[in-house]
């Protein structure tokens, strides 16, 4: 009888624990499904913003032909490199562009008789246009309805070629900013290339040399160093690269200027080796001894047994321990900031200033307004390094599972 | 068990009692923020109670009008568009300039050029100037530095500096002035901006000039007599309705003991 009570006990506890393991583990799973879902949502918001900044509207003149234009034009037009209507392919008998701010209006009309609660502004502004037939102005929705007598372009929303096809990143510009992702997501991309280019050779000669060769005194060193690098702080690896590797880069190749991608690729390599050693060294040190004992035994030497037994049984180690040290190169962030110069243009080389997609919403996303179409584009931009991430991991997890078959 | 009841019941106690505490809120620009900071902490020595949070003058002031803070801290004015939102809510608010800052135009230390105008700046600044020759000095390309976008610093600098057109998109931008000094120093052709408080001799500043004939260099005494042109006020924005409750600390900043902590910080004072 107590012995069949206690076996229940027993059960019940390892139920539980069945229990405890299961909630876990789907919680885990649908946290991870929510965040996913929060940044797509968040993200999609932007292609329901108005190209012009909230609030506000582009006004002209009531004979003005002019019926659309692009955030570039209207970001050329408001910094003055376009200058006459005939360039955007409008006729009109004023053709120099004339701008107007709200702090332009005391230029054109006496602020005495500007009434105290501005109520009479859209009467104000409707008559400065009609005087300026050639005019252009930037001015808040409110005084663009009662009252107002000219023409407001109506220019829709954000689409998704801009978005994504758009070469310029300026996401507070006025009137209308710019998000233009082709050079962010083109930095992202050439700074991580660098980076694994560096840190794939290093870190898979190190962790055989750890693994196969070194001798147990010697890895009682290693081990721990290496272990070491990951525990740094990324700032501490950004201020070094800021201080040691952009003037070296800059002196080797006689730059202009050091904060270039390469510097980034360097400063992510040294992030990422830990990690990608660590991992592929566990995997290297995981091949049965009998299997390598029995490629020396067939008269295989250490060098051909570890090109042809060790590196093949733990390929899928490997590639994981690469996987991870891509992720870590391509979400880093502080390091990235600080290194690379942050411009936003497109790179061709190396050896040119970079923007990052984290370093970008790293610096932006504090200040931007949250709900605005800046808040909205960074959550793009994190969509965009989710998919990049989930693609690499893919590819690299159908190559991993093609090789273990070949072994097997 | 009982070190766990003990925090819950430190926890409890005190989310009863954080909204009971009648403390001044301030919220807004992140340049304000370290002045705000040590005010408060200076008035909390006499006995006021102060809170200060960072988050930008835009923040600040979306909270000024939300009315979820008594003192809205900014770096530069307040925007029509906030003007009218906080009319639009029935709401009257006072300004008060508290400390001036100005802005220096610094280079590397080798650069021969000196001096600058407002329309070189701004030609440097939007891409139109690409080398130092063009301005008088050494063949060399020139490297523009900037802060991020969000900053009120940049800002300010577009619309003050550059007539609101937009920097060119090469800028390098870096995340904090440390950064821009340390790249300055250590780049032959560069050209940057950095609050007076930081200036310091491992990079040139620029004597400005804004009509093309006086050009002046930034110092504290040119900044407060008017002269050096690139200078922002700071400023406090309160609530006319709330102005009694504000006005013993904002007193306290304008006293002579408050501006020489403005000083103290590295701003310039009004005096």
């Amino acid at each position: 009888m107590r012995k069949k009570m206690f076996r229940g006990k027993k059960y019940f506890i390892e139920a539980l624990w069945e229990g405890l393991l299961k909630i876990s583990g789907s919680v885990t799973s649908i946290i991870i499904i929510l965040i996913v879902l929060f940044l797509f949502s968040e993200g999609m918001g932007i292609f329901k913003k108005k190209v012009v900044e909230d609030g506000y509207v582009i006004a002209v003149n009531k004979n003005n032909p002019v019926k659309d234009l692009s955030p570039e034009q209207i970001k050329n037009i408001f910094d003055v490199k376009i200058v006459s209507w005939k360039e955007l392919g409008v006729n009109i008998n004023e053709d120099e562009i004339s701008l107007l701010r709200l702090d332009d209006i005391p230029n054109y009309f006496p602020e005495d008789q500007i009434a105290e609660d501005m109520s009479n502004l859209p009467q104000i502004i409707s008559q400065i246009l009609k005087e300026h037939p050639g005019m252009i102005a930037f001015i808040p929705e409110d005084f663009a309805k009662k009252g107002f007598s000219e023409k407001v372009l109506d220019l829709g929303n954000i689409n998704l070629k801009e978005f994504f096809g758009g070469k310029e990143w300026f996401p507070t510009a006025q009137p209308a900013p710019q998000f233009g992702v082709i050079p962010i997501v083109m930095g992202t991309l050439w700074v991580s290339l660098g980076a694994i280019l560096i840190a794939l050779p290093f870190g898979i000669a190190v962790s055989i040399y750890s693994a196969e060769l070194a001798s147990k005194k010697v890895h009682k060193i290693l081990k721990p160093v290496i272990e070491l690098l990951a525990g740094i702080p990324s700032v501490v690896y950004g201020f070094f690269g800021l201080i040691v590797i952009v003037p070296l880069i800059q002196k080797v190749f006689n730059l202009d200027v050091g904060e270039t991608g390469l510097a980034g690729s360097i400063v992510l390599a040294i992030m990422a080796l830990p990690t990608i050693i660590t991992i592929a060294e566990d995997a290297l040190r995981s091949t049965p001894r009998a299997m390598k004992e029995a490629s020396l035994a067939l008269g295989a030497n250490k060098w051909q047994t570890i090109l042809k037994v060790t590196i093949p049984y733990s390929i899928s180690g490997i590639t994981a321990g690469v996987v991870l040290g891509i992720g870590r190169a391509i979400g880093e962030t502080m390091a990235v900031l600080m290194v690379t110069g942050n411009a936003a243009v497109i790179p061709h080389t190396l050896l040119e200033p970079v923007r990052t997609i984290p370093a970008t919403i790293a610096a932006e996303l504090g200040e931007a307004p949250k709900g605005g179409a800046h808040y909205e584009a960074l959550f793009v931009l994190g969509c965009i390094l989710f998919i990049i991430t989930l693609i690499i991991n893919l590819v690299v997890e159908y190559i991993s599972s093609k090789n273990k078959n070949k072994v097997a | 068990m009982k070190s766990l009841r003990k925090i819950a019941l430190a926890i409890a106690v005190s989310m009863a009692f954080t909204p009971m505490i009648n403390a001044q809120k301030i919220k807004g620009s992140d340049t304000v923020l370290p002045l705000s900071q040590k005010e408060a902490e200076a008035y909390g020595k006499k006995g006021g109670k102060v809170t200060v949070t960072g988050g930008g003058s835009g923040v600040g002031i979306a909270a000024l009008i939300d009315g979820t803070t008594e003192i809205a801290q900014a770096s530069r004015k307040m925007k029509f568009g906030e003007r009218q939102k906080l009319q639009s809510a029935g709401k009257q608010a006072k300004e008060v300039v508290i400390a001036y800052d100005a802005l220096a135009v610094v280079v590397n230390p080798n650069n021969k050029v000196s001096q600058l105008t407002r329309q070189q700046l701004e030609d440097i600044f939007t891409g139109k100037i690409n080398n130092w020759k063009q301005v008088g000095g050494d063949d060399m390309k020139i490297v523009v530095y900037s802060r991020e976008t969000s900053s009120g610093t940049y800002e300010f600098f577009k619309e003050h500096v550059l007539k609101n057109k937009n920097y060119m998109s090469s800028v390098l931008s870096m995340p904090a002035t440390g950064a821009i000094i340390q790249s300055i120093k250590q780049t032959k052709g560069a050209i940057g901006y950095v609050g007076l408080a930081y200036l310091n001799k491992e990079v040139k500043a620029i004597k400005v000039s804004f009509d093309g004939k006086n050009f002046v260099a930034p110092s504290v005494a040119t900044a407060k007599n008017k002269t050096y042109p690139v200078v922002r006020p700071l400023f406090y924005y309160y609530e006319v309705k709330n102005a009694k409750k504000v006005k013993p600390y904002i007193d306290f900043v304008l006293s002579s003991e408050g501006q020489a902590i403005v000083d103290k910080v590295g701003y310039i004072s009004l005096k």
